[in-house]
């Protein structure tokens, strides 16, 4: 390993040799070592989250036909420091009757369970946090201590529109939950494994990217993922027009930058984990075998679509109503997401030892087998609807006549 | 394999530090100026009138009790899905005997109106 190959881990190896060198014992070196390791993680996701405050402002102004920020530096790329500037600057409110401990806990409790799940990211072969064996458990657990948050600062703002938003939004996290790991479990079942390193690995030689084998699984996984960040068409939890902005009213300065921190930088994350699971992570045709770095930006730039395309649905789709919302899910994605885990899992036994692109190929023809039959049950279904309101509107039109 | 989770463990702290140093910096440079009006709770400029943490419609906790359900099926799916390939025809028929028993209680809830939001 020399520095050129492998900069990450050779500065990191060669940091404990100093330390070891020092006299401090190896336990204490390794332990400082990793410190600074997190510590460079955090303020890596840090700067990408200030980064990530300037691209969503610019997309979203060109989607809505403006021009965005354009004033601070070249394509005004310093405006997130402006702002974050005037959040520092700003006095910060605790209102009168909230729960002073929880209310001042939500904010922190939010940024947290995002940089959790940079601990399990692979950015490359060899830069990744930890390997976690259990993952995707991991993935749905830190996502879960983003509910706690919500429903904590729901609670303890005192305030009904922030209480309101809370439920809303948590209601809806935990309905998407459930489509969301049932379609984790179908990279598990093809891998064999619930590691995202093992999972990005398989994607790789004598492998297909997983969208390929399971497009259904991508979709699903978009859709809660969409719902699990409480974007838009699902935004009922900070709905402008009827509660402001949901749990966080009541949020002043840095507080509030926190939360909105925290989203920003989980969507990307949701990003980067659509990019692990199903599109092949850090590897594209082999070039990640050049440097650690050019896995490293295969993958941001993965990721970085991956957000373009939450945020594509965010700003094209208008907010659903909630009872079509959890209806959706519950009577839609909940049971559809069930029959592809067992399509999966049966063909995955039947085909078990054949060729790689026999795999793909029967796995593929299955997916759009179920998408076909689905889209047809649906059309039945509403075609039904419309019969059954059609001689209401007939008799309404003859009455009208006589 | 403890090792991985004391790496996380300080990542924990880690990110907790910045929030607070987040936070820290709004306390040390934002102004401090108490007014009574200005801690009210915003109810979009009008007086707010009675708690602000009130009784909310039960329907919500029906979505709860349906995760609960849902949710501990998942957990079973986890460990099956991971020794799948092991486990053969035996764990394909036992899974679907197990998503079987499910069905029941999914469509019993479906009929009884528990996935209706009225």
């Amino acid at each position: 390993m020399t520095f050129w190959s492998d900069p990450i881990n050779f500065v990191a190896q060669w940091l404990r040799d100093v330390f070891t060198g020092w006299g401090w014992n190896p336990g204490l070196a390794n332990a400082i070592t990793l410190l600074l390791g997190a510590l460079v993680l955090i303020l890596f996701a840090m700067l990408l989250d200030i980064f990530l405050v300037w691209v969503e402002r610019k997309v979203v102004a060109r989607f809505q036909d403006r021009l965005g920020p354009n004033r601070i530096g070249p394509f005004g790329i310093f405006q997130p420091f402006a702002d974050i500037v005037k959040l520092i600057i700003k006095e910060d409110i605790t209102p009168a009757g909230a729960d002073k401990l929880v209310y001042n806990l939500a904010p922190i409790l939010s940024l947290t369970s995002v940089l959790l799940l940079w601990a399990i990211l692979p950015l490359a072969a060899t830069i990744y946090g930890t390997d976690l064996n259990v993952a995707l458990l991991y993935l749905v657990a830190a996502g879960s201590l983003g509910t706690l948050s919500i429903i904590m600062a729901g609670w303890s703002s005192n305030n009904k529109y922030a209480l309101l938003g809370a439920f809303r939004m948590v209601a809806a996290m935990v309905s998407y939950e459930i489509p969301m790991v049932v379609a984790l479990l179908i990279p598990t079942i093809i891998t064999g494994s619930m590691s995202v390193k093992e999972i990005t690995l398989a994607q790789g030689d004598g492998g297909v990217w997983f969208f390929i084998a399971a497009p259904l699984a991508t979709v699903i996984f978009l859709i809660s993922a969409i719902a699990e960040l409480g974007r838009s068409p699902f935004d009922l939890n900070e709905a402008e027009s009827e509660i402001v902005a949901g749990f966080h009213i009541e949020y002043t300065g840095m507080k509030f930058g926190l939360f909105y921190a925290g989203e920003l930088l989980h969507a990307f994350t949701f990003g980067g984990f659509l990019a692990i699971l199903f599109f092949g992570g850090y590897r594209f045709f082999g070039l990640e075998n050049l440097h650690p770095f050019v896995g490293a930006i295969i993958f941001l730039v993965k990721a970085l679509i991956g957000y373009w395309v939450i945020m594509w649905v965010k700003y094209t789709v208008p907010r659903i109503r909630i009872d079509h919302m959890l209806g959706f899910n519950w009577k839609f994605l909940t049971p559809l997401s069930l029959v592809v885990l067992m399509v999966t899992a049966v063909l995955n036994q039947v085909l078990a030892g054949t060729e790689t692109w026999v795999y793909a190929l029967v796995m593929f023809l299955a997916n759009v087998v179920i998408g076909w039959l689905t889209l047809e049950a649906l059309r039945a279904y509403s075609r039904s609807q419309r019969k059954a309101e059609e001689p209401a509107v007939e008799s309404v039109a003859q009455a009208a006549q006589h | 394999m403890l090792f991985e989770y004391i790496a996380i463990a300080t990542l924990i702290v880690l990110a907790v530090i910045v929030a607070l140093i987040a936070i820290g910096l709004g306390e040390l440079f934002g102004p401090k100026k108490k007014m009574e009006e200005k801690s009210m709770p915003y109810e979009s400029g009008m007086t707010p009138y009675g708690p602000g943490t009130r009784r909310m419609p039960v329907r919500f906790y029906l979505i709860a009790v349906l995760f609960i359900l849902f949710d501990i099926e998942v957990v079973f799916f986890l460990p099956w899905a991971i020794v799948f390939r092991q486990l053969g025809l035996f764990g394909l028929i036992e899974m679907a005997v197990f998503i079987a028993i499910l069905l029941v209680g999914y469509i019993y809830a479906w009929k009884k109106g528990a996935l209706e939001w009225e």
